[in-house]
């Protein structure tokens, strides 16, 4: 049987991995190579890693740290973060990324998802979409809004009419973030994941608001995810994706349990 | 000695790097005369059949049916078992080898009156796994392994290990020299190491 997936996310600046308590101090979470390995060990499914450099001269270090973190890595990987062109990506895999993760640039430019694809697959691209509900609308989930540039300026788009056009252009997969409820470990966005997961063929990704093993049962079960994201709450040793994932097999959600 | 075929598919990196840190000896290729020095051959592949149109023009089809045919082994991995078989309905104009028989299709749509995902990324378990598999050789019935296609290869006598997705098709096949696996072992942890362990120690 399929099994729902537990990705584990790492924000790398500058080659470490960073995570920010409330959005104002960062704190060195460690080495990118190390956390993806132990996170592996760990029983996560997949590992992301998302550049939050977003500087020129950063692309030398992530390009390494890609590199190095590829080395001894045996689950699929993902990179996100400033990829721009079909060169950047390429460059991305090379470095031993198996998918890469677009978002602001794929609004910017929607044939880059047909590009990328083109040339290594489908299953590579992964279209990530920032949502924020919309409040005061007839339908706040469904008249979701697209947001770029970390969440800071809104598109205009609908949340499902991106997904459906970036399913149509090619994309492999959606991550799917919602900004109401990111950072805050109450819980993901139910309802909005579910909208866009029936709006497409691909699997969805659900991200933001993880905090406790029945917030995944939840998004799995009624948010119809295919695979859930999180950050935090795996690192400095809180959980891990292998308790996590008994408990969820105790609540009947089909998971991968490592030996 | 390994001969690595590269036909610009997106995993040849991948598979590389898992075979050198198994401890193989490598050479990626485009040359037919190396494959058919060749005591075994790896084909990787992910994303699009028509891609394995190129191993046709470099001459490398006739090179793998001749190696084949003298004893070497073969390890076909995700589009590379699929090109084992006569083609894909995703390319129809690229003929695969035609070593197994019968064409690969894509997933349905809907399957058991629900709407069935594609590709089919993820987790899923091997099942069925036939005893006699040197392939298999350590993996447990119900071990997971990572998938990502959108098209997959019939079950026949040679399947090695099915996978349920919309129906049972085939996760591994096995013919004497010649195997392949749909999903991606340099991606599926400890049981996909296994795997190509198994391969090299052919």
């Amino acid at each position: 049987m399929l099994t729902k997936r537990i990705i584990a996310c790492l924000d790398v600046r500058d080659g470490r991995v960073v995570k920010g308590v409330q959005f104002v101090d960062i704190i060195d979470a460690g080495d990118p190579a190390e956390l993806a390995r132990r996170h592996a060990a760990g029983g996560a499914d997949e590992i992301v890693l998302l550049d939050i450099t977003a500087t020129h001269e950063g692309r030398g270090t992530l390009l390494d740290t890609v590199r190095r973190t590829a080395a001894a890595l045996f689950v699929p990987f993902t990179v996100g973060g400033g990829i721009r062109s079909a060169e950047d990506a390429s460059a991305v895999f090379d470095a031993g990324a198996d998918k890469v993760s677009i978002n602001s640039s794929a609004i910017a430019r929607p044939e880059l998802i047909g590009e990328i694809g083109g040339s290594f697959g489908a299953q590579a691209v992964i279209v990530a979409i920032d949502a924020r509900r919309k409040e005061g609308a007839a339908d706040p989930v469904g008249e979701a809004e697209v947001y770029v540039s970390g969440g800071r300026k809104p598109t205009g788009l609908r949340v499902v009419d991106w997904a459906r056009e970036a399913e149509q252009r090619g994309a492999g997969e959606i991550l799917l973030t919602s900004m109401n409820t990111d950072g805050m470990r109450a819980g993901f966005d139910c309802e909005l994941t579910a909208r866009v997961s029936e709006a497409v063929q691909i699997p969805v990704i659900a991200s933001g608001g993880a905090g406790t093993a029945e917030h995944f049962a939840d998004v799995f079960g009624r948010g119809r995810a295919d695979a859930a994201l999180a950050a935090s709450i795996f690192h400095f040793g809180v959980t891990d994706s292998r308790g996590l994932k008994e408990t969820l097999r105790r609540a009947g959600v089909r998971v991968r349990l490592p030996c | 000695m390994i001969a690595v075929i590269d036909y610009k598919a997106g995993n040849l990196t991948s598979v590389v790097k898992t075979l050198g840190y198994l401890g193989a000896e490598m050479l990626v290729t485009q040359d037919p005369e190396v494959v058919r020095r060749a005591e075994k051959i790896v084909l990787p592949g992910v994303g699009h059949f028509r891609a394995t149109a190129l191993l046709e023009e470099l001459g490398i089809t006739e090179a793998v049916r001749e190696s084949v045919a003298k004893g070497a082994w073969f390890l076909g991995v995700c589009v590379g078992l699929q090109w084992l078989y006569e083609g894909s309905t995703e390319a129809p104009e690229t003929r695969g080898l035609g070593h197994f028989g019968g064409e690969c299709e894509r997933f349905p749509t809907v399957f058991g009156g629900e709407a069935l995902k594609a590709p089919h990324v993820g987790w899923n378990s091997l099942e069925e796994i036939r005893g006699d598999s040197r392939l298999m050789r350590g993996i447990d019935e119900g071990e997971f392994v990572y998938y990502t296609h959108s098209w997959r290869a019939p079950l026949s006598a040679d399947t090695a290990a099915s996978t349920p997705y919309g129906g049972a098709f085939t996760g591994a096949v096995e013919r004497e020299n010649v195997m392949g696996v749909q999903f991606h072992p340099e991606k599926s942890a400890s049981v996909g190491l296994r795997v190509l362990r198994n391969f090299i120690e052919l």
